[in-house]
C-alpha cells in the first residue's frame, strides 16, 4: 500500500460508510465561515444536496430559488460577477444536465467562479431509476473550456476538495453521490486539485496493470487491486479525482510503468474519465486500455450497489476488464 | 414624472442619431450581423448611457457604478456604437465589429471588452444574471442600496421559459433596484411575434408574476424618463417597462420589417440609410429650436 495514510479498515467488512454529499455539505460550511463571498443557492433540494447545513448557518447567504435549474446557474454567474463565490446545488441530472447552456455561456464562458454542485451522480440514486441518475455529467462539463472537474472517491475527499475549489478563481464542478459509499482516506491524506494519487502499489520493480479509477469506485478497484496482487497480478491504482485539468504526469507515469489501462467510473464510458485518460494517451503513449463503465445505456431502479453489479462496475468486473487487457499484451 | 430638460431631450435624441448612423456603417463594414433591434433600441441606449446610467467610461470597473445586462445580445451594434461613443473605447474601432482579434464580437463577451457586463447571445439569461448581482449587492449595501440594475431582453426572446423562472424569482425577493426594460418590436428572426408565437398579453403576464408593470413609447425620451423615475420610486417590487419600439426606427426602408431583423445593409442600402439618418437629425434639430 501507498503511504498516503488511507483508512486502515478499508477491506474490512465494517468498512465505514458516509455520503460524498456529506463532505461536501460540512465542507461548505467550513469555507463559508471563512470566507464571507461565498453564498449558496439551491433548486428545492437543499437537504438532498446537504447545503442546508449552510443554509442554516447563514440564512443570509442561503438563496432558495425553487424548482429553476437554469435560472439557478445563470443567477450564480450574476452574483459572481458581483464578487460572490456562489455554490449552486442541485442532482446532477438537471445541474449540469438540463442547465448546461446556461452553465456554458453564463457561468464558464464568462470565466465566473461558481461552483457547481452536482449530487445523486453515477447509479448512487438507485431506487429512484435511470431518470435520475446522472452517467454523463463528467462528459458534458470535461468539454467546457475554463471548468474544473471534481469527482471525489469519499467523503472525506469531498470535504477537502469543497474547501479547496472554494479558494480557486475557476468554475468547477463537483460531482458527488447519493449513498452511503465506503471511506477510503482519513484527515491526514493529502489532496491537492488537479494532482493524481497512488492508492495502492504491489510490492516489486514492475507493475504489470495500472488502474484509473475516479469517485466511489475507487473502493471497488482498489478491492479488485488487493485480489489481483495476492493472485499475483502486479498492480497500480490512481485516485483520479480531478478529472480535469488531467494529471498528465500521473497518466503517463502509470502507462509507461504498466502498458496496460483500466479505467474505472461510474459514468457512461463514452465522453467519460476514461475517454479524457485515452484522449492523451493516444496521443503521448498509446497504451492498451479497457473500460470500466456504464455501457451506453440509461440506468434503473435497483439498490445502488445492485446496479454497480448489474451494469459491471463491481470488483469482477473490474478483474475480468484486467484479464482482458493483460491478455492483448 | 422625470425631470429632463429640452435641452437633454435634444442631446439624447442626437447621440440616438449617431449611435444610429455607427450601427450602419459597422454593420456595412462588418458585412453581418442584425440591423432592425439596435436601431430600434438607439433612443433608450442613449438616454441610459449619456444621462441616467450612473457610470464612468473612464473606469469600467468602478464598483458603484450601475449595471446594465444585456440579454439579447445580438442587438449588441447599439451596445458597441453607445459605448464607443460615451467614450469606453475609440469611435474607430466599432469597424473592426465581428472580425477576428475584435474587441467586438459578434455577440457580447466579457473577457474582450472592458464595460460588458456579462457575455450575452443565447437567449433569455439576463434577467437571472441581472437578479443575481442585486441580489450579491443586496448583501453587501443593504435592502436599500442606491445601485440601479437594468436588464434590457427582447420580446421574443421572452418565449425562452428561463426568462419566467427568473421573473418568477425575482418577484420572491421583491428587489427595488432590478429595472427591466423589454425591446417590444414584435419582430423575432422567424416573423412577427404574434405569429411565430404569440407574447400578448405580456403586461398582464408579468402583472400576474407580480412585477410592476409601465408600457411606454421607447422612442419618447420623456416617456422613458418618466417610466424609469417612476420605476424607481417602487420599492417592494421589481418593474419592467414594456417598450414599444419600431424595428429599424430612423430609417424609412427597415421599419417594421422582419427581413431587418438578422442580417446587414448592403452598400446602396446603407448609404440611403445614412442619407434617411442626417435628414431625421436636421428635422430633430428643428423640433428643438
Amino acid at each position: 500500500m501507498s503511504n498516503l495514510n488511507l483508512n486502515p479498515n478499508i477491506f474490512n467488512s465494517d468498512v465505514e460508510k458516509v455520503p460524498t454529499r456529506d463532505g461536501m455539505g460540512h465542507g461548505l460550511v467550513e469555507a463559508a465561515k471563512m470566507d464571507e463571498r461565498i453564498v449558496g443557492l439551491c433548486a428545492d433540494l437543499t437537504e438532498s444536496t446537504r447545503m442546508h447545513w449552510f443554509a442554516e448557518e447563514f440564512p443570509e447567504r442561503f438563496f432558495q430559488v425553487g424548482i429553476t435549474e437554469q435560472h439557478m446557474a445563470s443567477m450564480g454567474s450574476g452574483m459572481a460577477a458581483m464578487g460572490k463565490i456562489p455554490f449552486i446545488a442541485g442532482y446532477a441530472t438537471f445541474s449540469p444536465g438540463r442547465n448546461w447552456e446556461q452553465i456554458r455561456t453564463t457561468i464558464c464562458y464568462n470565466d465566473q467562479p461558481v461552483k457547481i454542485i452536482g449530487s445523486h451522480a453515477g447509479v448512487s440514486t438507485g431506487p429512484d431509476g435511470g431518470t435520475h441518475q446522472a452517467l454523463e455529467d463528467i462528459a458534458i462539463m470535461r468539454v467546457l473550456p475554463n471548468v474544473v472537474v471534481i469527482s471525489p472517491c469519499d467523503h472525506i475527499e469531498a470535504k477537502k476538495a469543497t474547501l479547496a475549489l472554494a479558494k480557486t478563481s475557476e468554475p468547477t464542478y463537483i460531482r458527488l453521490g447519493r449513498s452511503n459509499t465506503p471511506v477510503i482516506t482519513t484527515e491526514e491524506t493529502p489532496f491537492k486539485i488537479g494532482e493524481a494519487q497512488t492508492f495502492f502499489e504491489s510490492k516489486g520493480d514492475t507493475i504489470d496493470v495500472g488502474i484509473v479509477a475516479t469517485g466511489p469506485l475507487v473502493f471497488e478497484a482498489l478491492k479488485a487491486a488487493k485480489e489481483l496482487d495476492e493472485e499475483g497480478v502486479k498492480v497500480r491504482v490512481i485516485n483520479l479525482s480531478t478529472i480535469k485539468p488531467l494529471d498528465e504526469k500521473a497518466i503517463l507515469n502509470i502507462a509507461e510503468d504498466s502498458g496496460a489501462i483500466v479505467t474505472v467510473e461510474e459514468h457512461q464510458i463514452a465522453g467519460g474519465m476514461g475517454s479524457a485518460v485515452s484522449e492523451f494517451l493516444s496521443k503521448n503513449k498509446p497504451t492498451l486500455m479497457e473500460f470500466v463503465g456504464v455501457n451506453d445505456q440509461y440506468g434503473q431502479s435497483g439498490d445502488p450497489e445492485e446496479l454497480v453489479l448489474h451494469y459491471k462496475m463491481d470488483c469482477e468486473s473490474i478483474k475480468k476488464a484486467v484479464a482482458r487487457v493483460l491478455s492483448k499484451k | 414624472m422625470g425631470n429632463i430638460t429640452d435641452k437633454e431631450v435634444l442631446k439624447i435624441r442626437e447621440k440616438a442619431n449617431d449611435i444610429r448612423q455607427s450601427i450602419i456603417e459597422m454593420l456595412l463594414e462588418a458585412g453581418s450581423g442584425h440591423t432592425a433591434g439596435p436601431l430600434g433600441m438607439s433612443d433608450i441606449f442613449a438616454y441610459l448611457y449619456f444621462y441616467e446610467l450612473n457610470h464612468d467610461p473612464q473606469k469600467p470597473d468602478w464598483e458603484e457604478r450601475d449595471r446594465l445586462v444585456l440579454s439579447n445580445g445580438h442587438i449588441n451594434p447599439v451596445l458597441y456604437a453607445t459605448m464607443a461613443h460615451s467614450g469606453y473605447f475609440p469611435v474607430d474601432e466599432l469597424m473592426t465589429l465581428r472580425k477576428l482579434g475584435s474587441r467586438l464580437q459578434g455577440h457580447p463577451h466579457r473577457e474582450f471588452l472592458p464595460g460588458i457586463e456579462t457575455s450575452s447571445g443565447p437567449l433569455g439569461s439576463g434577467i437571472s444574471q441581472a437578479l443575481g448581482m442585486v441580489l450579491a449587492d443586496r448583501i453587501n449595501s443593504g435592502k436599500t442600496s442606491n445601485k440601479f440594475f437594468y436588464c434590457l431582453t427582447g420580446d421574443g426572446e421572452l418565449q425562452e421559459g428561463q426568462n419566467w423562472e427568473a421573473i418568477m424569482v425575482a418577484a420572491k425577493y421583491k428587489p427595488h433596484n432590478l429595472i427591466v426594460i423589454v425591446d417590444r418590436n414584435n419582430i423575432q428572426i422567424d416573423g412577427y411575434t404574434e405569429d411565430v408565437l404569440p407574447l400578448n398579453a405580456l403586461n398582464d403576464k408579468f402583472a400576474a408574476f407580480n412585477w410592476h408593470v409601465q408600457e411606454i413609447d421607447g422612442h419618447n425620451i420623456e416617456a422613458i424618463d418618466n417610466a424609469i423615475h417612476q420605476a424607481k420610486a417602487i420599492f417592494d417590487m421589481p418593474s419592467v417597462i414594456i417598450a414599444n419600439t419600431i424595428p429599424g426606427k430612423g430609417v424609412s426602408d427597415f421599419e417594421r420589417l422582419p427581413v431587418w431583423h438578422g442580417k446587414p445593409p448592403n452598400e446602396e442600402e446603407a448609404k440611403k440609410a445614412l442619407k434617411d439618418l442626417r435628414t431625421l437629425r436636421g428635422k430633430i434639430e428643428s423640433e428643438h429650436e
